[in-house]
């Protein structure tokens, strides 16, 4: 039996041979060669994108334990104490409702990273159906799709999220949807393109021949074929998002106050005497945008050159 | 309704076209043959001859090409009648294809064991992923895959060509298929690996009795493997019959053609005769015979009369051929003989 096996076998995977059954060995064996695997590790040599993985952690535990981290309410309206310098009490001063700016900080994360998360997944979502349907089916389908998406591309996407905000309301549903609606179009060209060079391929036609749904080739081919650039679509539409959020917010058009987002508290910042004399108002709103998007385009980065390192080193 | 007098397979005066700028090509122009239960038949001819074109249109896949005429029939249904889902049901469950290149043919980033798996349940959406799984190092094993449980975690990339070829043929016996179509099995691997797969696919016949349609232009293939052959070309059956009784007294000018432009191991050959000229155009196929311009018995009849599929011969097994003039070929001592 031994001599059968290929001489590069290594006494590791020999010795997980004898437990061949068991899903540890299952896991064991696809990390050292899946395809799957094999990003990974390419990424985890990325200590840029690493390090902006990290700090994107942090953020989501800052977030997440917003009530332990911040003692103050972000919603505490204290009019004694209005646009007080940082101090013992609040780190990051006060704003001009006399609230606590740390606690606010803390708590935007949640909604920035909410609605920018929530924003993208929407957009990739439709982004993957649309390409795919559209890649899938050609014809006028495909026609109808692609024009589609073309005419969301030409339009200066702020003017539309303005617009919708103003028919329908400011609210953070409204916002989401705003986003995603005007972003889908990239995911979809993109998915299109991986969808065309995937129906020509010979296993898809064998797919065919044995039997499978047009369905079942999206499924089981092609959306995995494309998983690799979605996930990298989908980061860098992540950091779009928040940036998008942002800037609706600062404009009055997204997160109503007394709700705090990192636009909205940018918002504040609007006269130059705040500008020049009270930095605790917006520099900490406007570095934890930059740099959480910044966070999120390394990590994008990152992915990019893990999934087709034919790429890497264009950017 | 199941009929089980008619053959398992029936292709009957079928006829395929495609429109392209210059034309019509009419790649089948009325291809008839059966194929039984368990039987394997060879189907032979030149590139252009209509071969895989007639094998796609079993499956209704033929891609931009439209069917003109003539019927398929499975198991007594109407392939071209029934609806897309029936037809999906019908592929790779009861009909399964085996290609030619099994590096193209199977998907480079999923393991040789998940697209097995996946062909199962493709057909079988109740079986579990164990059951499945199970089935799957079963199958491996079947086809002689050494060590199958570990080979079914790898990638195709990391299988020598012979080894996908299994892996393919393992996959398309996997849903116990009553008809498998070969397109070309053994064109796309080394000589020594050929006669493994020829084995293989022998051995994969005996173990579903699936009946067998090899698609091949090589007769060396037909005559190791096949029980009947069908020999097409311009798009029609020119000659067909038991294997030994075709290769030994052949009936079809084309076919004496084919056989003595063969180089044999077994017999001592000065010369090598090729078939003069180059098969017609699809787009203005020859009045009458197609073979005419090549044929050297050809005269004034086979340039204007069309010759049927007619039987010939007193054997026990059925011969038919396509040619005029075949009792004059009866006539001339061939010199090919097995």
């Amino acid at each position: 039996m031994s001599d059968l096996r290929p001489s590069l076998d290594t006494p590791e995977v020999t010795a997980a041979e004898e437990v061949v059954a068991t899903e540890t060995d299952t896991a064991v064996r696809s990390r050292r060669r899946s395809p799957l695997g094999m990003a990974v590790r390419r990424f985890r040599r990325n200590k840029i994108a690493v390090a902006g993985g990290v700090f994107l952690l942090l953020i989501l535990l800052l977030a997440v334990f917003a009530p332990v981290i911040a003692q103050q309410s972000p919603t505490a309206v204290d009019l004694g104490a209005i646009r007080r310098a940082p101090s013992g009490e609040h780190w990051l001063g006060t704003d001009a409702s006399g609230r606590d700016v740390f606690a606010r900080l803390v708590y935007a994360a949640r909604v920035s990273l909410l609605v920018g998360v929530f924003a993208a997944l929407l957009a990739v979502l439709l982004g993957t159906i649309v390409g795919a349907v559209s890649g899938l089916f050609g014809g006028w389908v495909d026609t109808v799709l692609m024009r589609t998406a073309d005419m969301m591309l030409s339009f200066p996407s702020i003017v539309i999220i303005i617009v919708l905000a103003g028919i329908l309301g400011p609210s953070i549903p409204i916002l989401v949807v705003s986003i995603a609606i005007t972003t889908w179009p990239t995911t979809a060209r993109l998915v299109r393109g991986v969808t065309l060079a995937v129906r020509e391929r010979e296993y898809l036609h064998a797919a065919r021949v044995a039997g499978a749904s047009r369905g079942w080739m999206l499924r089981k081919h092609i959306v995995p074929a494309a998983m690799g650039q979605i996930v990298v679509v989908g980061t860098i539409s992540v950091a779009a998002a928040i940036l998008a959020e942002a800037v609706l917010s600062f404009l009055g058009l997204g997160v109503q106050p007394p709700q705090a987002s990192w636009g909205n508290m940018l918002n504040d910042a609007q006269s130059l005497t705040v500008i020049q004399s009270m930095p605790w108002l917006w520099l900490p709103p406007g570095l934890a945008i930059a740099a959480t998007v910044l966070a999120v385009n390394f990590v994008g980065d990152g992915l990019r050159d893990a999934v087709d390192p034919r790429q890497s080193g264009r950017s | 309704m199941v009929n089980e007098t008619e053959p398992l397979l029936v292709v009957d005066d079928l006829a395929v076209e495609f429109r392209t700028d210059e034309g019509v090509v009419k790649a089948v122009d009325g291809a008839a043959f059966t194929v039984d239960r368990g039987e394997i038949v060879g189907v032979v001819g030149e590139s252009g001859s209509g071969k895989s074109v007639t094998a796609m249109s079993i499956l209704g896949l033929v891609k931009s090409g439209r069917r003109v005429r003539g019927a398929i029939r499975f198991r007594g249904r109407d392939l071209g009648t029934l609806p897309a889902k029936e037809l999906r049901a019908i592929r790779g469950a009861e009909i399964a294809m085996i290609f030619q290149d099994p590096m193209t043919a199977l998907n480079p980033v999923v393991s040789i064991g998940r697209q097995i798996v996946e062909a199962l349940r493709l057909h079988d959406r109740k079986l579990s992923k164990a059951a499945a799984r199970d089935r799957a190092i079963e199958l491996l094993a079947l086809v002689g895959m050494p060590d199958a449980a570990a080979r079914f975690k790898q990638y195709p990339h990391e299988f020598s060509g012979g080894m996908r070829q299994r892996a393919m043929i393992a996959m398309a016996i996997a849903n116990g298929p009553s008809l498998l179509i070969a397109d070309e099995p053994t064109t796309a691997l080394d000589v020594t690996i050929q006669a493994q797969v020829l084995d293989l696919l022998r051995i994969a016949q005996q173990e579903t009795q699936a009946a067998t349609l090899l698609i091949t232009h090589d007769l060396g293939v037909v005559a190791e493997l096949a029980d009947r052959v069908v020999v097409m070309y311009a798009g029609r059956v020119v000659e067909q019959g038991d294997v030994t009784t075709v290769f030994t007294a052949p009936r079809h000018p084309y076919t004496v053609g084919l056989l003595e432009s063969l180089p044999r191991l077994d017999r001592d050959v000065d010369e090598l005769h090729p078939i003069p000229g180059s098969p017609p155009s699809l787009l203005t196929p020859p009045p009458g015979c197609p073979f005419h311009p090549r044929c050297p018995l050809a005269r004034d009849r086979c340039r204007t009369e069309r010759p049927e599929l007619r039987v010939v011969g007193n054997g026990t097994t059925v011969h038919r051929t396509a040619c005029h003039f075949a009792e004059e070929l009866a006539a001339l001592p061939t010199e090919v003989t097995r």
